[in-house]
């Protein structure tokens, strides 16, 4: 599959995988993907487990593709130190420098970058991830989503084309959240690339106007969220309805076109909807015109492992 | 070299509870040499037996396994080094920082404390005390070369950095001839037997055998480390 992510008017930071896969042995975590991600704020969405994690780190040059290529604007990432000039990274460890201050620990990564006022660099940087005024404490005594903070800010310091960011909302409370959400989403207006993972598909939403799903190391789908949105909610859905008169009930639904399967289980009525919204007007109507109280209404399959089950079972179509 | 990356090197061996445990061997062995010294008198027969089994046998190899890996494994363990990594440095010049800060903390500590114990127990006499200090000084620079390297090859390091320095360094190279030859500790021994002129002392190994052998020692692994580096895979948490 070759997609490419919202318009790239510039050939500067954009990142092209051409059939990369990467296995470990016998294990396949990254399957024959192929992408281009250009300016803008992309999310790569997937499921725990799904290869986001094996994928950024190619990105970023911490792993080399087992085969295909990695590039950064035509350049080969892997074995390339220079293109961390272009490139910060936040990685999902949380690891990072206990004994140094907030302050020293973003100061030493504008001095590893040779900038030409590494501090004055680093005081922008914690600004702008308002870490201003812990910075003079130890990072041992900070909370996750502060540790989480200071990794951004030192990515930051030498102002990158180029932002990858593994799980950066983990961890962070919801003011943060907010707060981290509105500076890439401001960072990715300004004209940099920038791809962050997330296996919450709402965080994803809130932030990026691109997505790139990945599912058990494949490429799954790819585009506007909105796109994917609606494919998510209009592949078929499995209800299970518990009321006061289940056979009634499943004999009035299976006569709608929303449903293309009813059964009728110990457990109540199970109906296969294959017109989500229409199944959702429908059946609180025909249960008042046949005065049948509903007990439960549930979906039984909205988990993230179905959703991205039928994702990629759509692709492979 | 990079100032910033020995900087927090630095601060990572020093300021945290493992320089207890790279100041507990040079403590005991000058607090060894302060007890044999009130109980045996100015004995240059002991002395040298401290210096060659304690100082250089055991202590050097066991500071060379907690600097040498102390300086970048912990990091690759546990992630921290990405920091070092995502800049624009060449990787060969993160291994020789980190193989410096390795060998001068190493050398420091050894010379300081074998100096202090071989004179507390004679003086300045037969250069036992000066002999012993240079073997260690250099000995520690090939053991701190030999440890990082062993700490970016291996998630195992100071498993496998054990069993090196006890069996092959404790045990093969104190015992089989052959062997010998190919151990630090002997190399070390050599250097310290150049400026001994100490009867109770001898060694099996030249220096025109020892110099070289430390010197492409250092050299081949500090290379290889650096190119390791280069190619280090971390992967994510998938």
């Amino acid at each position: 599959m070759t997609t490419t992510s919202s318009p790239v008017t510039t050939r500067q930071g954009v990142l092209e995988l051409t059939q990369v896969s990467r296995w470990y042995g016998n294990v396949v975590a990254v399957n024959d993907v192929t992408m281009t991600i250009g300016p803008g704020v992309t999310g790569l969405l997937g499921p725990n487990g799904a290869g986001k994690s094996t994928l950024l780190h190619m990105m970023a040059g911490f792993l080399a593709p087992s085969s295909g290529t990695a590039t950064l604007d035509g350049r080969r990432i892997w074995h390339n130190h220079e293109i961390y000039r272009q490139i910060g990274l936040v990685p999902e460890k949380e690891a990072v420098y206990g004994f140094l201050t907030g302050w020293q620990f973003v100061l030493s990564s504008a001095r590893l970058h040779g900038l030409p006022s590494p501090a004055d660099a680093a005081r922008r940087a914690l600004d702008l991830v308002e870490m201003t005024d812990a910075s003079s404490r130890r990072i041992e005594t900070y909370s996750k989503g502060m540790r989480q903070r200071v990794k951004v800010a030192a990515a930051l310091v030498h102002d990158p084309q180029v932002l990858l960011l593994d799980e950066p909302f983990n961890g962070m409370d919801p003011r943060q959240r907010l707060h981290l959400m509105d500076l890439v989403r401001r960072m990715g207006e300004e004209g940099r690339t920038i791809l962050f993972s997330s296996h919450i598909l709402e965080e994803v939403e809130r932030v990026a106007n691109h997505i790139e799903v990945l599912v058990a190391g494949r490429h799954a789908a790819s585009g506007d969220y909105r796109e994917i949105r609606r494919r998510m909610a209009d592949r078929p859905h499995l209800f299970r309805v518990r009321s006061s008169d289940d056979r009634r009930l499943a004999a009035a639904l299976i006569g709608d076109p929303c449903s293309s399967a009813v059964s009728l289980t110990e457990q109540g009525v199970e109906v296969q909807v294959t017109d989500y919204a229409r199944f959702t007007a429908l059946l609180p109507r025909t249960a008042r015109d046949l005065g049948v109280h509903l007990w439960q209404v549930s979906p039984t399959d909205e988990d993230l492992e179905s959703v991205f089950s039928y994702l990629i079972s759509g692709s492979s179509r | 070299m990079n100032t910033v990356v020995a900087d927090i090197t630095y601060r990572a061996m020093l300021g945290r509870k493992r320089i207890w445990l790279l100041i507990l061997l040079p403590v005991a062995l000058v607090a060894l040499a302060a007890l044999l010294r009130l109980i045996n008198g100015q004995d240059e027969q002991t002395a040298v037996t401290l210096m060659k089994s304690f100082a250089i046998g055991t202590m050097l190899p066991l500071l060379g396994l907690i600097a040498g890996t102390g300086v970048i494994a912990p990091e690759i363990e546990d992630g921290t080094i990405i920091h070092l990594l995502a800049k624009p440095i060449s990787r060969p010049v993160i291994a020789v920082t980190k193989f410096v800060v390795a060998a001068s903390l190493i050398a420091v500590l050894a010379a300081v404390s074998t100096y202090a114990a071989a004179y507390l127990l004679i003086g300045s006499e037969s250069g036992v005390a000066a002999g012993f200090t240079l073997g260690a000084v250099l000995g520690g620079v090939a053991y701190a070369a030999v440890f990082l390297l062993l700490g970016v090859l291996t998630r195992h390091a100071v498993a496998v950095g054990v069993i090196y320095a006890l069996v092959w360094e404790g045990v093969v190279g104190g015992y089989v001839p052959g062997a010998r030859k190919f151990s630090i500790q002997q190399w070390a021994q050599s250097l310290a037997d150049q400026i001994s002129s100490s009867p109770f002392f001898s060694t099996e190994v030249t220096l025109g055998f020892a110099v070289p052998a430390m010197v492409v020692v250092t050299v081949v692994a500090v290379v290889w480390t650096g190119r390791r580096l280069r190619s280090l895979s971390i992967a994510g948490d998938d």
